[in-house]
C-alpha cells in the first residue's frame, strides 16, 4: 500500500539543539563522517490504493496548516511505495 | 495455529506446553493441572505464568510480609490496610490520604526513559484506583558509580522519564533521593512514590460485587507493550550474555493518563463505580482475576471486545499485555450510560467487556469460545507460597568483627579538605541538575520540596492542613546489619517528618533485594522485614502497603539490601512548618542527640572504600522522644530551623544549612573529626533565637535528649574551630559535581 | 469582573490560574475547549500545561479547538488575552502572536525561580508594574525558547512589544532573552514564566506574580 510522506524540518536559520546534540554524540562515538546534523519529523499517511492528485493536494494543505509550523519549519511531500 | 480452547485442553492432555519459557517451575505447572483437573489452555497458562511470577504473587516474600499485619500497631488512623492497591490513612477534617512506593527497576535498566516514565504512570494509577486525586510524587533513585559510562546512559534517561511523565500529568515532584554505589551498576533502582488525597466517603476498593454488574475497560487501547515483561524481566536475574529484552518494555503516554485521571475523578464524584482496579503488571490477567477474587468470585469476559491498537494480537498476548494507562471498573448497568458520557467528554476509549456472575469461576471467551475457566482466587491470591531457605551469609560475622580503618581529619587544613570532599561527593552534592527537571509548583500546594528534609503539600486551602512525606534508606547499614538497618531507616524517615513539625502517621516501603533463591539474600530480606515490623510496632506506625523487588543482581552478585522506607505525616497548619535552614545571623545552633564514633557504613567510610564494621544499634524509644521534642518545640514556636543529620553526618548537615540561604555559621566542636564525620542516628541540628534557649533546654530535659550548643549563625563562611571555609568555595564544591558528571 | 480560564485536554495550571484570578479580586470563569461560549467574560487566560501532551508541537492541536475561534474573534475586538507558557504556545500557533516557542536549547525541562524584568507596563496585564520592575516567578517548561525571524524581532523591539525579558543567564535560548511579548494592539500577551505560581510566598518564590492579575482588574475597572 502506498503512502504519502511528509517530512518536516526546522528552517535552516532556526537553532536545532537536538540536531546539535546528535552531532556531538556521533563525534563522541567515533563517527567522524558528519559535518552537521539537523533533526526533523516524518509523517506517514496511509491511503487506500494509489494516491490521487487530490489526496496529495489535501496532504499538502494539512502539512501547511497542521503538520508544520510555517514560522519555523519547512516541509516536503512525496509519495512512497 | 488454532485457538486453544478449554474444550481442546480437555481433549488433548498430553500437549507439550512452554511453561518453563514463561517462567513457571515444573511443580507450579503440575499444581495448575491439579487445580483445573486438566492441562491449562495457552491463555490460562499465560495468566498463571504472569500472576504467579515473583513480581505479582510475592511468593518468596509473603511468609515474611505477614509480620506487618501480625505486628501491626493499633492505629485509629488506618482506614485501608495492606492488601489493597494502596494504604489509606485518616488525616483529619474528613480527609483521607493514600500513598505507596513501587519499583520499576529492571525496565529502567533496559530502557531508562520509558522504564522510569511507566514506573510513575503505574504508581499514579494505583493511587487513582483508591478514589484519590494524585497530588504529588517522589523518586528515590539509585545508580552505579557516578562516573561510570553506563550511569551516564541510565541516569539522564531515568530523570527525563520521571520528569517527562510526571510533569505532563501535573504532579509536583516534592522530593526523592539520588544515591550512587558500585552495587547498583547494572541494577539501577527506580522507586516511585505517589500520594493522593480524598474525602473518606470517596474511598474505592478493588472488588467486583453484584452479579449482573458490568466489567468496563477504559483508557488506552491494548497493544503489544511489555508482553511477558513482568514475569520475564522481574523474576529472573540478568544474564548479560543473553539477547536484549527490548520488546518487552512498556511505552507510556502521559497525556492519555492525564485524561484518565480527570475522567476517573469525575466518574468517582458521581459515584458510578462499585469497584475499580488499574491494569499494571500482568495487565488484564491481573485486573480480571483480582476484581473477581475481591468480589463475589465470578466473572465472565469476552476478550474479543477489548479495543486493540494492534489487531494481530492473540488472546494470550492480550491477556499478558502491559499496555499502559488502562483501568477496569465494575459498573451497575443503569449507571453505564453516564459512565460512557464522561469518557466521551474526555475522549477516553471505553468498552464493556464482561459482567460479574453468581458463580466462582473467571470465564473468558474469544469470539464465543471458552478459552479461560479458572477459579480466580487461585490466580490472584493463592499463588505459590515459598518458605525459601535462608542462612546468615558468611560476610556478616567477618565484617562485623572488623573495625573500619579510616583517617580522621584533625588540622584546619584537613578539616577543610574533608568538608569540601564530602560536599562534592556525588551522594551528597547539590542535586539541582536533577530536581530542576521536575515541576514542583503545579497544583499550587507545594509547601516544601527538595532539598528540605521532607516534601510537604497543603491539602486544604482554608484550614491549611498539610501532609509531609519522606523516603529514606541506608544500604550500607542494611548490609552490615539488615535488622538494625531497617529500624534505622524507619527512624530516619520519621525524624525527617518531625523536623518540619509534622507528626508521623504511617509507613510504606519498597524492598529492593537480590535473588530470593540465594539463602544469604533471603536472610537479609527476612531480617529486614523483621526489623521494619518490629520498628513499626515500637513506633506506633502501621505499614499501609508497599512493594518488593527481587532479583536485583547481575549473575551471582546481589545488590546491597536496600529497603526504602516512606513515612507520611500530618501538620495542622502548613504555614507554621519549620524550614531546614536559617536566613538570619545571630541565631544559636544546637545539636540534639548523642554523637558516638559511628563511622562504619558512613559516607566517609564509603569514600575511602571501607565497608566493614558494625551498624549503629537503633534506639527507637530515644528516637520517639526526639520526635516528641521536635513536635513540642514546633508547637511552642521555638525553632527557626531544624535539619536532620544522616549521610555525611554533621559536615553534610552544616554544609546544606549554610548554603541554603547563604548565611554562614561559626561552629566549635570537640573531637572535631569524629564530630563532623560520624553518622550516629537520632540527631538534628536546630537554629533558635538565643532567647528561646532555656525553653529548648527544658524540653530536652523533659524528653531526655542530649542538647549541646555547637555555634551561631552569621557571616559568609562556614567556620569550624580554626578552619574557615568561604561560602563561595563551599558552594562551588557542592554545586559543580552534577553538571560536571552529567553535562 | 469575570476572567475566563480555558481548559484544554492536558491543561495543568488552570486551577492555579483561577486561584490567582480569584485572589486578585476578580471572578474566575472556567471555560471548556470544546465550547465556543466565552460566557461573557471580560478577559481570557490560556493557562500552562501540556495540552494534547505537547504532541506534534506544543499548542499545535489546541489552537484548532472550538473555543479558540471565539478567542481569536474576541481578541480582534480588543478583549485582553493572556497566554501563560503552554497558553503562549497556543497563541503563537494561532498566529495571535508572532514567532514560535521551541525546545529549550539545552534540551532539558527546566523548573527554576526566574527573575524577569517588565519591559512594557502599558498592556492590560502589566499596568500595576513599574517599567523595568524586576520580579521573581517560576519558569517551568521544556519548550520555552522564543524564536522568530530577524524582521519580526526588530519589529517587536522597535514597537516596544517585548513585555518581559529574562534577567541574567538565558535559561532556554530565547532570542534577545524574550520572556513575553504582546500583539500590535497590546491586548494579547504571551508570557513563558508562571505568575500564577507566585501569588503567595507559602507556595511560591514570591507573591510578585499577582501583579499580572491585579493589572487586568484595574484595566477593566477604568
Amino acid at each position: 500500500m502506498a503512502k504519502i510522506v511528509v517530512e518536516v524540518m526546522l528552517k535552516p536559520e532556526i537553532l536545532d539543539p537536538q540536531g546539535n546534540a546528535v552531532a556531538s554524540a556521533l563525534a563522541r562515538l567515533g563517527f567522524s563522517v558528519a559535518k552537521s546534523v539537523r533533526q526533523g519529523k516524518r509523517f506517514e499517511i496511509e491511503v487506500e490504493g494509489e494516491p490521487t492528485a487530490s489526496q496529495i493536494a489535501q496532504v499538502e494543505k494539512a502539512a501547511e496548516v497542521l503538520l508544520s509550523n510555517p514560522v519555523i519549519e519547512t516541509y516536503v511531500v512525496r509519495v512512497e511505495k | 495455529m488454532s485457538l486453544d480452547t478449554v474444550a481442546a485442553a480437555q481433549s488433548s492432555p498430553d500437549t507439550k506446553q512452554p511453561f518453563a519459557e514463561l517462567g513457571l517451575k515444573p511443580d507450579e505447572y503440575a499444581r495448575i493441572k491439579e487445580i483445573l483437573g486438566r492441562r491449562p489452555t495457552s491463555s490460562e497458562l499465560a495468566m498463571y505464568s504472569v500472576m504467579w511470577s515473583e513480581h505479582c504473587s510475592y511468593k518468596s516474600s509473603k511468609v515474611h510480609l505477614k509480620q506487618f499485619s501480625e505486628k501491626a500497631p493499633k492505629s485509629a488512623a488506618l482506614l485501608v490496610g495492606i492488601g489493597e492497591n494502596a494504604g489509606v490513612v485518616d488525616v483529619g477534617q474528613g480527609y483521607a490520604v493514600t500513598f505507596k512506593i513501587e519499583s520499576h527497576n529492571h525496565p529502567s535498566f533496559i530502557e531508562p526513559y520509558q522504564g522510569a516514565a511507566t514506573g510513575i504512570g503505574g504508581i499514579v494509577r494505583d493511587i487513582l484506583t483508591m478514589g484519590a486525586r494524585p497530588i504529588a510524587v517522589m523518586d528515590p533513585l539509585r545508580f552505579g558509580p557516578a562516573d561510570a559510562p553506563d550511569t551516564r546512559r541510565v541516569l539522564p534517561g531515568i530523570v527525563a522519564g520521571i520528569g517527562g511523565y510526571g510533569n505532563c500529568l501535573g504532579l509536583p515532584n516534592i522530593g526523592g533521593e539520588v544515591v550512587f554505589d558500585q552495587t547498583y551498576a547494572g541494577n539501577p533502582l527506580v522507586n516511585a512514590l505517589c500520594v493522593g488525597v480524598m474525602k473518606h466517603s470517596d474511598i474505592k476498593l478493588a472488588k467486583a460485587a453484584g452479579a449482573g454488574n458490568l466489567v468496563v475497560l477504559f483508557g488506552a487501547k491494548t497493544g503489544g507493550d511489555g508482553i511477558g515483561g513482568v514475569s520475564v524481566l522481574a523474576s529472573e536475574t540478568f544474564d548479560s550474555s543473553r539477547s536484549t529484552k527490548r520488546p518487552s518494555v512498556q511505552v507510556g503516554d502521559p497525556f492519555v493518563e492525564k485524561l484518565l485521571i480527570e475522567c476517573s475523578l469525575e466518574i468517582f464524584a458521581e459515584d458510578l463505580v462499585v469497584g475499580i482496579q488499574d491494569l499494571g503488571g500482568a495487565g488484564l490477567s491481573c485486573a480480571t482475576s483480582e476484581l473477581a477474587s475481591g468480589g463475589s468470585g465470578g466473572m465472565k469476559v469476552a476478550l474479543d471486545k477489548v479495543p486493540l491498537r494492534d489487531p494481530s494480537l492473540s488472546p494470550e498476548e492480550i491477556l499478558m499485555s502491559e499496555s499502559q494507562e488502562r483501568m477496569c471498573a465494575i459498573v451497575e448497568p443503569h449507571k453505564l450510560p453516564r459512565f460512557l458520557e464522561i469518557c466521551k467528554k474526555w475522549d477516553v476509549t471505553v468498552t464493556a467487556i464482561g459482567e460479574v456472575t453468581d458463580g466462582n469461576r473467571l470465564e473468558i471467551t474469544w469470539n464465543g469460545e471458552l478459552i479461560v475457566n479458572v477459579p480466580p482466587r487461585t490466580v490472584a491470591h493463592e499463588g505459590p507460597v515459598y518458605n525459601r531457605p535462608m542462612a546468615q551469609p558468611a560476610y556478616i560475622d567477618k565484617v562485623n568483627s572488623q573495625k573500619v580503618k579510616l583517617s580522621i581529619p584533625h588540622t584546619a587544613t584537613e578539616i577543610k579538605e574533608a568538608v569540601l570532599k564530602l560536599a562534592a561527593a556525588p551522594n551528597l552534592a547539590d542535586k539541582s541538575w536533577v530536581t530542576s527537571q521536575y515541576d514542583r509548583y503545579v497544583q499550587g500546594n507545594t509547601i516544601q520540596s527538595h532539598p528540605e528534609d521532607s516534601g510537604m503539600v497543603r491539602i486544604d486551602e482554608t484550614t491549611h492542613l498539610g501532609v509531609a512525606i519522606s523516603t529514606d534508606a541506608n544500604a550500607n547499614w542494611s548490609y552490615l546489619n539488615p535488622y538494625q538497618g531497617a529500624k534505622l531507616a524507619l527512624a530516619e524517615a520519621a525524624r525527617n517528618i518531625a523536623t518540619a513539625g509534622a507528626r508521623p502517621l504511617a509507613v510504606t516501603n519498597c524492598l529492593n533485594f537480590g535473588s530470593p533463591e540465594d539463602p544469604g539474600v533471603m536472610w537479609q530480606f527476612a531480617e529486614t522485614v523483621r526489623g521494619l515490623a518490629d520498628g513499626c510496632l515500637a513506633m506506633g506506625l502501621p505499614v499501609t502497603g508497599g512493594n518488593v523487588s527481587f532479583y536485583n543482581q547481575t549473575g551471582t552478585v546481589a545488590i546491597l539490601p536496600t529497603p526504602v522506607i516512606g513515612v507520611l505525616g500530618v501538620i495542622q497548619d502548613v504555614r507554621t512548618r519549620t524550614p531546614m535552614s536559617f536566613d538570619t545571623a545571630g541565631l544559636d545552633l544546637f545539636l540534639l542527640g548523642q554523637t558516638y564514633e559511628d563511622l562504619s557504613g558512613s559516607e566517609w567510610a564509603f569514600l575511602h572504600g571501607e565497608r566493614t564494621g558494625q551498624a549503629p544499634t537503633a534506639d527507637l524509644a530515644r528516637e520517639m522522644r526526639l520526635i516528641e521534642l521536635l513536635l513540642a518545640g514546633h508547637a511552642a514556636k521555638i525553632f527557626h530551623a531544624a535539619h536532620d543529620l544522616s549521610q555525611g553526618g554533621l559536615s553534610a548537615g552544616l554544609t546544606e544549612m549554610v548554603l541554603r540561604y547563604s548565611v554562614g555559621a561559626i561552629i566549635a566542636l570537640e573531637n572535631v573529626g569524629v564530630a563532623l564525620l560520624s553518622e550516629s542516628p537520632g540527631r538534628v541540628v536546630v537554629a533558635i533565637d538565643p532567647k528561646k534557649v532555656s525553653d529548648l533546654r527544658e524540653l530536652a530535659t523533659t524528653h531526655s535528649i542530649k542538647v549541646e550548643k555547637i555555634g551561631t549563625t552569621g557571616g559568609d563562611s562556614l567556620t569550624i574551630n580554626d578552619c574557615v571555609i568561604d561560602l563561595d568555595e563551599l558552594r562551588h564544591a557542592h554545586t559543580s559535581t552534577f553538571p560536571r558528571l552529567f553535562g | 469582573m469575570r476572567v475566563g480560564v480555558i481548559t484544554f485536554p492536558g491543561t495543568l495550571d488552570d486551577r492555579d490560574a483561577a486561584r490567582a484570578v480569584n485572589r486578585s479580586g476578580a471572578q474566575a470563569v472556567l471555560l471548556w475547549h470544546g465550547d465556543t461560549d466565552l460566557k461573557k467574560v471580560d478577559a481570557v487566560i490560556l493557562p500552562g500545561g501540556f495540552s494534547y501532551g505537547d504532541y506534534l508541537r506544543a499548542g499545535a492541536i489546541s489552537r484548532f479547538s472550538p473555543v479558540m475561534n471565539s478567542v481569536i474573534e474576541a481578541a480582534g475586538e480588543g478583549m485582553p488575552v493572556l497566554g501563560i507558557c503552554n497558553g503562549f504556545q497556543v497563541l503563537c500557533e494561532s498566529h495571535l502572536l508572532p514567532g514560535a516557542l521551541t525546545r529549550n536549547s539545552d534540551l532539558h525541562f527546566l523548573c527554576r525561580d526566574q527573575e524577569i524584568e517588565i519591559t512594557n507596563n502599558m498592556t492590560p496585564w502589566t499596568t500595576t508594574f513599574s517599567l523595568k520592575e524586576r520580579i521573581v516567578i517560576p519558569l517551568k517548561n521544556g519548550e520555552g525558547s522564543f524564536q522568530c525571524d530577524d524582521k519580526t524581532l526588530a519589529q517587536l523591539e522597535d514597537e516596544g512589544r517585548v513585555v518581559a525579558r529574562y534577567v541574567g543567564e538565558n535559561p532556554n535560548g530565547s532570542r534577545n532573552l524574550i520572556a513575553g511579548i504582546s500583539n500590535e494592539r497590546g491586548n494579547v500577551v504571551g508570557l513563558m514564566p508562571h505568575p500564577e505560581h507566585a501569588i503567595d510566598p507559602l507556595t511560591g518564590p514570591t507573591a510578585q506574580g499577582l501583579g499580572f492579575f491585579t493589572s487586568i482588574l484595574n484595566s477593566m475597572v477604568k
